[in-house]
């Protein structure tokens, strides 16, 4: 387990606890009330820092080399059903965006994510979770497949950005990101959206137009990054904590501000210090969530997605 | 000096040996890859025709694909009487006439393409699959007509349809008539997709030319073998007209699919299992897990 600068008292206390049970093990010693004293205090920190973390600090969360990412969250909730399908019938199959469909229970479902790597090699294979145009148009591909099919959606958004780069750019970066936005916003089947990390901008809305949209405690969702806002209206990386604040990125202030529709709780110490559990959480959102939705018809559907959208802003007059 | 290089001189150009001259390898006991790897005919067969050493997806025909995809071998042919014309009188080397008697008499098929319906897993498929034994898996008249009328049995009995594809393409010999089976069955699978019954495209060793550039890429996903060649111009008719080298593995399943053309490249040994599960999901029905 990797600990951010903020989590270090817990892995002193971790620390502690394990070499008290060591002793105990190992001696006659009864270190039994010892070990609970720590384990005490070791759920007390824990809650005391995860109970009031900065902006910044839900960042740092958001990007935590343990998290959970989007393949994990499929795997562990489709089992053996999970089949992957790649490819946008154009240029390539983006590594950065995944796709595929997967049982939960008797229903189908249509999974598209980002996918970050878990070392530097994956990392780069992933191109750390930034798409590419094909991306875009292998995720748009993958949801009018399930359109035809009356199949729901469900999405993980977890990405830096979408990616910046020439050829990117060359191919249409922003139009398959506009024809993405424009074609969820109609799409004729349930679409579930789960912020389970970063919600960059752009390449997040990529894939984040939906019935519900859901953020996951310490994840965050803006226009820009707290980093690239620092750089750009500060003109320094250096205040990025200001930046992150500023931004109002996090799952509460983006629910106060009625961009999404509802926060996901996850386990104390974050996603990371109980996978299960995360998953778990998750799958029965989709259920309770898809339960709903599929009451409604696809013109119903729809009708009250656009009308969702059609509210969001804030200005005079 | 000229006498002596005079033996080294092809005195007559290519191979001159007649078709009907080529002898017939002996049907024998082994089978050997391209990389060299021998393995007995019988065990070949047991394991989905591919080579157990390094899994080399022996090119096979309707016959064996029919054995794989089909509960117990069992199914019911469609349309098994049509065969082709010659309305345009065509002559190459040879009649088109004659190349047509002696395909079906080498083969012991009626054209390139046979249409199945049987149960796979269970349940009902519709199943067209080519045969390149057949003037190179050629697509004229018949398999244009064979295609299209199994495509209207998927719709009107309302079942999957899965195309196995093999081809080096459109066929010649039938000049535009063949050009327009492209169109043919390109809007049969738009009537399909209408109908919104699941089209699986499964690209096999080879799939090429007009195939390529018509039902093969029109999948709700398009599928492959491992090592397949896969593409529109064939690899030396690119080289010839660009003048430049080939990347490694152009125009290969693994290529395709790197290229976004492909859903996924299934060992012959899952793709019962896998063109089930992809048909259960779509669908949405319970997925099916034991073999029938």
């Amino acid at each position: 387990m990797e600990y951010l600068d903020f989590e270090l008292p817990i892995k002193e206390l971790e620390e502690q606890l394990d070499k008290c049970m060591v002793i105990g093990e190992e001696s006659d010693v009864d270190v039994s009330e010892t070990c609970k004293q720590i384990e005490k205090k070791l759920a007390e920190t824990r809650k005391d820092i995860y109970k009031n973390l900065t902006a910044w600090q839900r960042v740092q969360l958001s990007r935590h080399p343990n998290r959970p990412y989007t393949l994990d969250y499929i795997k562990a909730i489709c089992g053996d059903t999970f089949l992957e399908l790649h490819g946008d019938r154009n240029v390539k199959d983006d590594k950065a965006m995944i796709g595929g469909l997967g049982k939960i229970g008797d229903q189908t479902f249509m999974f598209i994510g980002q996918q970050k790597g878990y070392n530097t090699k994956t990392r780069q294979y992933r191109n750390f979770g930034m798409a590419n145009p094909e991306g875009y148009r292998k995720a748009l591909r993958l949801m009018k497949s399930a359109e035809k099919f009356g199949i729901p959606v469900v999405t993980f958004v977890d990405t830096p950005g979408a990616y910046a780069g020439i050829e990117a750019e060359e191919r249409g970066q922003g139009e398959a990101i506009a024809r993405n936005i424009l074609e969820m916003t109609r799409l004729q089947v349930p679409i579930l959206v789960f912020i389970i990390g970063e919600g960059a901008s752009g390449g997040a809305l990529g894939i984040g137009v939906g019935d519900k949209v859901l953020m996951l405690e310490n994840t965050w969702y803006s226009v820009i990054s707290p980093e690239s806002c620092s750089s750009i209206l500060w003109r320094s990386w250096e205040y990025k904590e200001q930046a992150a604040e500023a931004l109002k990125l996090t799952a509460t202030d983006m629910k106060k501000l009625k961009l999404i529709d509802e926060i996901v709780r996850e386990p104390a110490g974050g996603a990371h210090a109980n996978r299960d559990k995360t998953f778990t959480t998750v799958k029965n959102k989709i259920l309770s969530h898809y339960k709903q939705l599929e009451k409604l018809s696809p013109k119903e559907l729809v009708d009250s997605r656009m009308e969702k959208y059609a509210q969001m802003g804030v200005f005079n007059g | 000096m000229e006498n002596m290089t005079a033996w080294f001189r092809r005195k007559e150009k290519g191979i001159q040996t007649a078709t009907e001259e080529k002898k017939d390898t002996p049907k024998g006991l082994w089978y050997k890859s391209p990389t060299g790897k021998i393995v007995e005919s019988e065990e070949l067969a047991k394991n989905f025709y591919v080579s157990p050493e390094d899994d080399y997806h022996v090119r096979i025909g309707s016959k064996e694909y029919f054995e794989i995809i089909f509960d117990g071998n069992k199914f019911k042919e469609l349309d098994v009487k049509l065969t082709s014309k010659d309305p345009l009188k065509f002559e190459d080397t040879k009649k088109y006439s004659d190349r047509l008697k002696d395909a079906q008499k080498k083969t012991n098929l009626k054209d390139a393409v046979r249409t199945a319906v049987g149960k796979s897993m269970g349940k009902d498929l519709v199943v067209a699959c080519m045969d390149f034994g057949f003037i190179g898996g050629s697509m004229g008249s018949v398999v244009g007509e064979k295609i299209a009328r199994a495509i209207d049995y998927s719709i009107k009995k309302k079942l999957p349809f899965l195309m196995i594809s093999k081809s080096g393409g459109a066929r010649m010999m039938e000049a535009a008539l063949s050009l327009m089976q492209l169109a043919k069955t390109s809007a049969k699978l738009a009537q399909l997709a209408e109908a919104k019954i699941p089209y699986i495209s499964l690209c096999t060793d080879p799939t090429t030319g007009g195939t390529t550039a018509s039902y093969a890429m029109l999948g709700d996903i398009n599928i492959s073998e491992p090592g397949a060649l896969i593409g529109f111009a064939g690899p030396r008719v690119v080289k010839d007209l660009t003048g430049q080298d080939l990347p490694e593995g152009f125009q290969t399943a693994e290529f395709l699919q790197e290229h976004g053309f492909l859903d996924f490249i299934s060992h012959r040994r899952d793709l019962k299992k896998k063109v089930n599960l992809y048909l259960d999901l779509i669908q949405n029905n319970p997925v099916r897990s034991s073999e029938n």
